[in-house]
């Protein structure tokens, strides 16, 4: 009976018939980043129409709203990696707020080394990643519930060793106990000051005119913040698209089952992920506490969602498996040029949430589209 | 071909106070496809994921190229060379044919000391495999989810292949498809077999089984029912066990013999 099955006609060099060939322009075109594209393009074009005799696009513009997309960027990264790896993290700007505050304490209050409390609260900050990464694995919730109590459970802490030991829900003073650390300058210094001296005084950036800071560039420095956002742009890039790794991140979030059926570490994969994340998240907060100088028990109130938009509007698929890095820091300088840009164009701030909610809606259809394009569903 | 590969001795399986598996036995010789049949509920399930190491039997033994096996978890399973193709867990649509091809086993190449994935590798492989399979893709970075049914069990079968199993479990792999599909994966499996593996297949229809099968056996209510090799058996004999005998006699009189 063998023999009655027929092999499908096969010519060994010839291309199937049935198989359209597509131009190599829209195979260019159908990727995972397209909406991210087409919405940082738009973002950009708008504003160069609007704005730009206001200053946006001049140095001090561009350093200005570049800040903000970096730290958009910090965050969306591991939230990018996290939902393609097919879970959630509620619970980032609760973290952010959490170590933040964990730096400020541990230095200010208990008189730790500014380093030894850098490296302690990434340690305790990336072992509550691991719970939670740990609690969603075991108890099979949903991240969703999990980092949702999170969220408030670090929030609280937060606010609660704030007053328990300085009585206020600000605790400044970071600068003093920064002055002369090694690591410090790592998240809240500026590289290559002596290059924008150059310029400006060269003239080919502007510079102050009056005041004690004649004669220096008025962007005179990459922040910190800045380098680590590209550093953590590189580093997701690189895991997901170019490493063993990156293919289980996608495996993890496709279909767990499945991945684990052909022995891929699932579980390993998603809580390293969640650790992952809550480094981004103290990356981000040691930055800032850095910055200020200070730490508020509010800090990165409603980052999470930030994040997670971010990630949505760069293509990654909410229930996970589908995603670009790269489209997450397009949707993340997207965030950072609109929120900074309607403040120079001179629009009414309220308006930044409809126009951030337009964006969004018009991505995320884009990017359906994409998808069906991409998995041939119609 | 004088001894089997794979030997499963008098498994039984319990879960609870429910009895799966009470006693089916059975051994497959390298390059021969095994037809296990049986009716919904007759334990072909279970008896498979004993084979594939996702339950341990509660009573029996299993012998591997004549050696006794305990496997603790699939992935002992696979490591000696039984790989299971399911149904509906096999591939991620949204992953490159690619990826899926090399999930778990993903080559590396290494530049300046890091280790990355090997695209250029894995995209050649996954072509030339899956020419063997004679599908043609357009390129091994499209999507799974272009691919039909028959064509994405066929990269799962690939896949087992490529990776060296020997025992090769195909759990109803024709049961979603439609014809041409089927005649596509049927002669997949011919192919494989060719090659000298062993092929384990699960179907509820006959002439799937007998289309590819050297021997088949019937499962009922967790027991081997019968066991008979190509030529020995008619289709008829075989639906017939299958569903029990004479009740499947009255109804197809009723039915006029379309099943």
């Amino acid at each position: 009976m063998t023999e009655t099955t027929s092999t499908p006609p096969v010519s060994t060099d010839k291309p199937d018939e049935r198989v359209k060939t597509r131009s190599s322009f829209r195979q260019a075109l159908i990727r995972p980043e397209l909406g991210g594209i087409c919405g940082t393009i738009l973002v950009f074009t708008f504003f160069l129409l609007t704005a730009s005799d206001s200053g946006m696009f001049s140095a001090s513009g561009v350093m200005n709203w570049s800040i903000v997309s970096s730290q958009f960027i910090i965050i969306a990264v591991g939230a990018c990696l996290l939902m393609i790896a097919g879970e959630f993290d509620l619970s980032v700007g609760s973290m952010i707020g959490f170590s933040g505050m964990s730096i400020a304490l541990l230095s200010v209050v208990f008189g730790l080394p500014m380093w030894m409390a850098i490296i302690a609260t990434f340690i305790l900050c990336m072992g509550i990643g691991a719970l939670s990464g740990w609690l969603v694995i075991k108890t099979g919730l949903p991240s969703f519930i999990v980092t949702l109590a999170f969220l408030f459970i670090l929030r609280g802490l937060t606010i609660f060793a704030a007053i328990s030991t300085t009585n206020k829900t600000i605790v400044g003073g970071i600068k003093d106990a920064a002055e002369g650390d090694w690591l410090a300058p790592l998240f809240g210094g500026k590289v290559l000051t002596g290059l924008f001296q150059w310029l400006g005084d060269n003239g080919w950036i502007e510079t102050f005119e009056r005041g004690f800071k004649k004669g220096q560039p008025v962007v005179d420095g990459i922040p910190m913040l800045m380098v680590w956002a590209v550093i953590l742009l590189i580093f997701g890039h690189w895991l997901l698209t170019k490493t063993k790794f990156g293919n289980w991140i996608f495996a993890s979030g496709g279909n767990a089952q499945a991945a684990t059926y052909v022995g891929v570490p699932v579980n390993r994969v998603k809580i390293l992920m969640f650790m992952f994340t809550a480094f981004c998240a103290c990356v981000f907060a040691t930055s800032q506490v850095i910055e200020f100088g200070s730490a508020g028990a509010d800090r990165g109130l409603l980052k999470e969602f930030e994040a997670i938009i971010s990630v949505v509007i760069g293509g990654a698929l909410l229930t996970g498996g589908y995603g670009s890095v790269i489209g997450a820091a397009l949707g993340a300088i997207i965030f950072g040029v609109v929120q900074q840009g309607l403040f120079f164009a001179g629009v009414e701030s309220s308006l930044f949430r409809v126009f951030l909610g337009a964006i969004l809606l018009f991505a995320v259809i884009l990017n359906t589209y994409i998808r069906r394009m991409i998995t041939g569903e119609k | 071909m004088s001894e089997p590969i794979i030997e499963m001795k008098k498994i039984e399986k319990h879960f609870g106070s429910v009895i799966a598996l009470s006693g089916v036995s059975l051994k497959v010789m390298p390059g021969e496809c095994l037809c296990l049949l049986g009716d919904n509920g007759a334990g072909k399930s279970t008896f498979i994921k004993t084979m594939a190491g996702v339950h341990k039997p509660s009573v029996g033994e299993i012998y591997f190229e004549g050696k006794s096996m305990d496997f603790d978890c699939p992935r002992d399973a696979i490591i000696a060379g039984i790989a299971t193709v399911y149904q509906d867990l096999a591939m991620i649509p949204l992953m490159s044919v690619a990826r899926n091809f090399f999930m778990g086993n993903e080559p590396t190449k290494k530049i300046a000391g890091i280790s990355f994935f090997d695209h250029k590798l894995a995209n050649e492989v996954t072509m030339k495999e899956m020419k063997k399979m004679g599908i043609h893709l357009r390129s091994a970075d499209q999507a799974i989810g272009t691919l039909s049914g028959g064509e994405r069990q066929t990269v799962a079968i690939a896949r087992a292949v490529y990776f060296g199993a020997k025992v090769l479990i195909l759990d109803e792999p024709t049961s979603a498809l439609g014809v041409r599909q089927t005649a596509n994966v049927l002669a997949t499996i011919d192919k494989v077999r060719k090659r000298g593996i062993a092929v384990v297949f699960i179907t509820h229809n006959v002439r799937h089984a007998m289309a590819v099968g050297d021997t088949f056996t019937v499962l009922n209510r967790g027991r081997t029912l019968g066991s008979a090799r190509k030529g020995e058996i008619t289709s008829e004999e075989l639906q017939n066990l299958m569903a029990g005998g004479a009740t499947l006699a009255t109804l197809e009189g009723s039915l006029a013999g379309t099943i």
